[in-house]
């Protein structure tokens, strides 16, 4: 409907909202084919029902265990896995900064040529397609069961997801300062010190403290894999029913993350 | 700006006073200690021999997955549509949830602050923990298979939506919904015709986001058993077929492309 009909309409009384989707036709094919599809993917999901009625018991016997979670029967456990994941968080962070930074300067069209260019937008895009936990599994093949194979994995995943977001932030600097370093005749490693550098610093440090955040999750669960930290823990006691203890290990995670994301805010707003 | 003077008398110009020299030092100090004690824990807890050993891991790792066995794509085709769905179905599921606890947790349209901080704290465990760690839970509750994943992608979703729908919500126009109360609606009409509109481009978009994540964290859970093509890569993980193993690596590594590719076409659209 055009914008005078709209408003002929509304001079007699007849008023709708605008579509989200202006054109009618892509409107009803998509509504259509949501509803085939949904029909579909609904007919071949199978269901166990018996399976789940014997479940709800367990469901039960878990919403009890968080409130009477348990710290104390696997302690030494649940403080070596902690220890592990945080120590696996921090290397892995560092490291994987250090090196996005030579990647995400080199995958930032408007810096580099164009080889250096396509090799950084690969390595980034292997890094970013993949799980943490399937890079894990082939981490976990290559160095071993342990901490260095999960420190390894997260600092692989930290590559590729800042590498990526500081190309983007590189790409649209404000090209002036980098113009004014470059007539005092400055060198290239200057030109990156001096006007590059101080344009994207501020958002590097929030990235940063973000993904020590995401890393501290991901950690959580690349122990099912072999590759050390809580999860592993986390798995066993889940495997042998101890789920008060597997609650305790949620809340524990649950209040990491929580204090993780309250100090990045905290920082972040103080770089900014 | 901070400036000293040499003993001849002349300005120094100096970035920082000395105190804030010192303490940045202080900090640098304290920062690389911390790193090089996490690094000595893992260090301590590695076996260096697997290290040592680890390029000839890998080439043998790559050997063994070249060539891929192409033939095994056939098997793939159904636990691929699985994956799809325990993304999509997931999705959806999530954001039903995730669209009534982002307005009770957004501080212009929450009932009761009460609500508000409960509704909060939903949120926040829901992105806390992994979704591959509600797999695993939903698995000993409701059994192996695509129902687990579903849910499980669903309440990992709740807390992502929920955190960026009720952030977009709290930055929204005021006019608009103060228009809309003075013709004396009620609230529901306000949210209907002032909140809503202005929140639905960032809420579908934000929703396309979350499904892109979801195809790729869908992959993995069959790891733990909640179906999907994950169940098929933990199979042939542990019978060592490497080059079905890497037939799997390919379709998810085009499935993920394609999505990323739809999700980025879509969200291009509504900005």
């Amino acid at each position: 409907m055009s914008e005078q009909a709209r408003q002929q309409a509304a001079q007699r009384g007849q008023w709708r909202r605008l579509p989200l989707i202006d054109s009618p036709r892509l409107r009803w094919g998509l509504a259509i084919g949501a509803v085939v599809y949904l029909f579909l993917a609904l007919a071949s999901v199978e269901v166990n029902w018996e399976r789940v009625a014997e479940g709800a018991g367990r469901a039960v016997n878990f919403l009890g265990a968080f409130m009477q979670p348990d710290f104390v029967s696997r302690y030494d456990d649940i403080v070596a896995g902690l220890l592990e994941s945080l120590t696996m968080t921090l290397t892995s962070t560092v490291l994987g900064v250090l090196l996005a930074i030579p990647v995400g300067l080199g995958a930032a069209r408007n810096i580099s040529p164009l080889p250096i260019y396509f090799v950084c937008r690969a390595i980034i895009a292997v890094s970013r397609t993949f799980q943490e936990i399937i890079i894990a599994i082939l981490f976990v093949v290559m160095f071993g069961f342990g901490p260095f194979a999960g420190m390894i994995t997260l600092a692989f995943a930290t590559i590729g997801f800042m590498a990526k977001l500081l190309a983007e932030d590189i790409e649209d600097l404000d090209w002036r300062q980098v113009e004014a370093v470059r007539a005092t005749g400055a060198s290239w490693w200057q030109t990156m010190n001096h006007a590059v550098q101080p344009q994207v610093m501020p958002r590097l440090i929030g990235l940063s403290m973000y993904r020590l955040d995401i890393n501290f999750r991901e950690s959580s669960v690349i122990g099912i894999v072999g590759a050390g930290g809580i999860g592993a823990t986390l798995n066993t006691s889940l495997s042998r029913y101890e789920y008060d203890t597997s609650a305790a290990i949620l809340l524990i995670i649950i209040a990491i993350v929580l204090l993780c994301e309250y100090s990045s805010s905290h920082v972040r707003r103080w770089t900014q | 700006m901070p400036v000293s003077t040499t003993p001849q008398g002349l300005p120094v110009w100096r970035r920082r006073t000395t105190r804030a020299q010192w303490l940045q030092y202080l900090a640098w100090l304290a920062g690389v200690s911390l790193f090089l004690l996490c690094w000595k824990m893992i260090s301590d807890n590695t076996m260096w021999v697997f290290v040592e050993d680890a390029g000839r891991q890998g080439a043998d790792l790559i050997s063994r997955m070249t060539p891929p066995e192409w033939g095994y794509a056939n098997v793939l085709w159904k636990p691929m549509w699985d994956t799809i769905n325990i993304a999509t179905l997931g999705t959806a599921l999530g954001i039903m949830m995730a669209f009534p606890v982002a307005f009770l947790a957004a501080r212009n349209t929450t009932p009761h602050p009460l609500v508000r901080s409960l509704a909060l704290m939903v949120i926040v465990s829901s992105r806390s923990i992994n979704s591959l760690i509600w797999a695993m839970l939903l698995v000993t509750i409701l059994g192996p298979g695509v129902l687990a994943g579903i849910i499980a992608i669903a309440l990992r979703s709740i807390g992502f939506v929920g955190k960026l729908l009720y952030e977009a919500i709290e930055e929204i126009h005021p006019t608009p919904v103060e228009a809309i109360s003075a013709t004396g609606a009620s609230r529901l009409q306000v949210m209907n015709y002032g909140v809503l509109p202005q929140v639905m481009p960032a809420f579908a978009g934000i929703s396309v986001y979350r499904w892109d994540i979801n195809i790729r964290e869908s992959t993995v859970l069959g790891l733990v058993g909640a179906g999907g093509i994950g169940l098929q890569l933990n199979a042939s993980i542990n019978s060592l077929a490497w080059d079905q193993v890497s037939v799997i690596f390919i379709m998810i590594f085009a499935t993920v492309l394609v999505s990323e590719w739809i999700s980025a076409r879509v969200r291009h659209a509504i900005i």
